[in-house]
């Protein structure tokens, strides 16, 4: 009869668990709600730092566009920089041997 | 002291020191250069100490990662250390799970759980990998003792890779730069759950990719590096611009870390011509068990002493690879003067 009504019991329990879930996380020191929508405040900015909290206020798809491309460019820019530089000591920049 | 060298960041309105900035860039330059990684497992929880919210860590961090790792991926594609085919193959299906991983932390961002679960699935996560690389080197040693031979003899002493190689459903795809011969659906596979863990944990997948390179997929360990890295560098781009578009991107922050992070990269990834297979594995194992630590001290609200592990361990392990790289490139150079 009991073992009848075991996958009931065991239902109960996991959702139970589930709904509880959430609330133990929170008791156990979880943060309060963060803000979704962030705002960049534009007060004593100027120059490009101003320029950024505007797009990123105005246009986050632009913004999100020049956040790449200006990594990517300065990410390049440097490698090629010390490429130049490492080239200069005179070491072998070639295909290296494996050696586990 | 040296208040004279605090920005506040015009996005996020947090307040740091550039030398900060300058110095983590540095120290991630060189250790993401020499494991193969993004370096996200000391940047995100450094950013965090240094005061940025979760979010603001994991998407700044990732914009940077991408920068980064085209410095260190040109170099090692010369080093011939990258298999563009396998990378490609993998970060396809990565990028579905990097996608999941970032919605994921969203919506527990709403739920404002985003800080803890992001910090103790980082908990666990790191000490697997902690475990896994330590057993592989501790068996290795057994095994060499055991034949007479040294630890570096060859290859990893966890053989999974050649089981699952046996898996052969169609499509079959040979990686020549990895000398790999696999079923598709291996690199996928692991390519997707490492996609899911970088968006969620706000990492490029380094951590997980590279020892999922060398025990599943069987890779040595220069191409797992310059593969992964190859790997690291497209995904942090599609992250940065997925975390971009949620408004979570410092750029200021990126580019400082970035000036620091260009001669790190390059002299970490030249460390790799001089230091072991297994050596860059249990130095991997080292760092990893460090994050660990540091992870956990500040979920206990430790955070001074968790920074100060943090930045302890990554200074000896920066000093450690700038060091191996000089000594290399001195013998070389000498080697060259005698030979000539």
């Amino acid at each position: 009869m009991l073992r009848d009504k075991l996958p009931l019991f065991r239902n109960l329990a996991v959702s139970a668990a589930l709904l509880l879930a959430p609330m133990a996380a929170l008791a156990g020191g979880g943060e309060k709600q963060g803000k979704l929508v962030h705002v960049a405040d534009t007060r004593g900015l100027d120059g490009i730092n101003l320029h950024w909290a505007d797009l990123y206020n105005t246009n986050r798809l632009l913004f999100t566009l020049e956040a790449v491309l200006i990594t990517a460019v300065m990410g390049y820019l440097l490698g090629l920089l010390m490429d130049l530089l490492v080239g200069a000591i005179g070491l072998d920049l070639g295909k290296q041997k494996n050696r586990e | 002291m040296l208040e004279f060298l605090e920005v506040t960041l015009p996005i996020s309105g947090v307040a740091v020191n550039i030398l900060l900035l300058i110095i983590l860039g540095v120290a991630v330059g060189v250790l993401g250069g020499f494991f193969g990684m993004g370096g996200a497992w000391m940047v995100t929880p450094a950013l965090n100490i240094f005061g940025f919210p979760m979010p603001f860590a994991v998407g700044t961090d990732l914009c940077h990662m991408a920068g980064k790792s085209i410095i260190s991926t040109r170099r090692h594609a010369k080093f011939g250390n990258v298999d563009m085919k396998l990378g490609l193959t993998m970060l396809l299906f990565d990028v579905i799970g990097i996608e999941i991983g970032a919605r994921l932390v969203m919506w527990l961002e709403g739920l404002g759980l985003a800080g803890p679960v992001i910090r103790w699935v980082y908990v666990i996560f790191l000490f697997l990998i902690g475990c896994l690389i330590f057993y592989d080197f501790f068996k290795k040693i057994a095994m060499d003792r055991k034949g007479g031979g040294s630890v570096e003899s060859e290859g990893s002493a966890l053989r999974w890779h050649e089981a699952l190689h046996k898996i052969r459903i169609p499509p079959m795809v040979t990686f020549h730069a990895a000398g790999v011969e696999c079923s598709m659906w291996l690199p996928a596979i692991v390519g997707l759950c490492v996609g899911v863990l970088a968006g969620f944990l706000g990492i490029g997948g380094g951590l997980l990719m590279m020892p999922a390179l060398v025990y599943l997929i069987g890779c040595p360990t220069y191409v797992a590096v310059g593969t992964d890295l190859f790997t690291v560098m497209l995904a942090g781009f599609y992250g940065a611009f997925t975390y971009g578009m949620k408004g979570r991107i410092e750029l200021l922050a990126v580019l400082i870390m970035l000036a620091g992070a260009a001669p790190g990269a390059q002299i970490g990834t030249i460390a790799t011509k001089y230091i072991r297979g297994y050596g860059i594995r249990l130095m991997f194992g080292c760092t990893v068990v460090c994050a660990l630590i540091s992870v956990i001290m500040k979920q206990f609200r430790m955070n001074q002493a968790a920074s100060w592990v943090v930045m302890s361990a990554v200074s000896i392990m920066t000093l450690f690879v700038i060091v191996g790289m000089f000594k290399g490139a001195i013998r070389e150079l000498r080697e060259k003067r005698l030979s000539a």
